[in-house]
């Protein structure tokens, strides 16, 4: 006996599996670091979205609805401060573009002298008792 | 801000005043507290509370249409072949914003698939974007600036 609940649920489910392997098969086929991290960042948001709004819907309690949509909420928070930061990383260390990738805006920024970030965002010294 | 806060003591009181302490009450104490501030504070400067909330359930709305749009778009090249590819580095040019509503800004733009944000020039004047895929850079420019761009000022001030 299949409820309409059930079938959305299994829907929810198949298609965040669907958007995270599709994310691992992005890791493996992107050719640079960037494009790459693009991969990453689906599997963050629409595949682990899916499966827990698939989750709440399987449990049907209110509590089940709040506490996905608040992990799913953190989880939009702080997964791209995370990929923010490494790219950022990437770009102030020049990691190498794929080759079709247009940067005339990267050497810009080069150019005009500012190859780091901020004096006042280093961090602080390691030396410390 | 304030209201808001006022708005969820008044939604716990409200379920701890009826009975069960469950979701379902806190839910229903929050749009009866919404409703008497809404009231209370009618004639005063804080009705933009109501505007506010309006405002961040369509934002919600639109930030989920825009993930569901840019994953099919990235699912798309991901299995398409890799020369028909164009990635691009692009300056998006920025209006002055202050700390906050940089850092909602550019997590908006790394959460969805497809853009990345780099770097952030040292006068805080352009963004510098990793777009996984580009066919008109002057398009994809208007695209940030009129869609999360416009939406996150509008929703902070």
């Amino acid at each position: 006996m299949t409820t309409v609940a059930e079938i959305i649920r299994d829907f929810l489910f198949a298609v965040g599996a669907l958007f995270c392997v599709l994310a691992a098969v992005g890791m493996i086929r992107m050719p640079d670091l960037y494009l790459r991290m693009h991969s990453s960042t689906k599997a963050g948001t629409l595949g682990v979205g899916c499966v827990l709004a698939g989750v709440a819907v399987e449990f049907g309690s209110a509590v089940a609805f709040i506490e996905a949509g608040l992990v799913i909420g953190f989880l939009f928070l702080t997964a791209p401060i995370a990929s923010h930061l490494i790219a950022r990383a990437a770009y102030f260390e020049r990691i190498p573009l794929w080759r079709s990738t247009r940067s005339e805006a990267l050497d810009q920024t080069f150019t005009s002298g500012e190859t780091g970030p901020p004096a006042d965002q280093e961090p602080p010294s390691t030396a410390r008792s | 801000m304030t209201t808001f806060v006022w708005n969820i003591l008044l939604a716990f009181i409200w379920a701890l005043t009826v009975g069960p302490f469950t979701p379902a009450n806190v839910m229903v104490g929050f749009l009866l507290g919404y409703a008497a501030l809404a009231i209370a504070w009618r004639d005063t400067d804080r009705v933009s509370y109501g505007r506010k909330v309006g405002q961040v359930l369509r934002f919600s709305l639109y930030v989920l249409w825009e993930l569901l749009k840019a994953n099919i778009v990235v699912a798309r090249h991901t299995l398409a072949p890799l020369s028909t590819m164009r990635p691009a580095i692009v300056a998006v040019p920025l209006e002055p914003m202050n700390d906050i509503e940089l850092t909602v800004l550019m997590n908006f733009i790394t959460l969805t698939p497809g853009t990345l944000s780099l770097n952030v020039s040292a006068d805080r004047r352009t963004l510098f974007i990793h777009f996984m895929h580009i066919d008109d850079e002057a398009a994809s420019i208007r695209d940030v600036k009129n869609g999360f761009e416009r939406r996150v000022m509008e929703l902070l001030r």
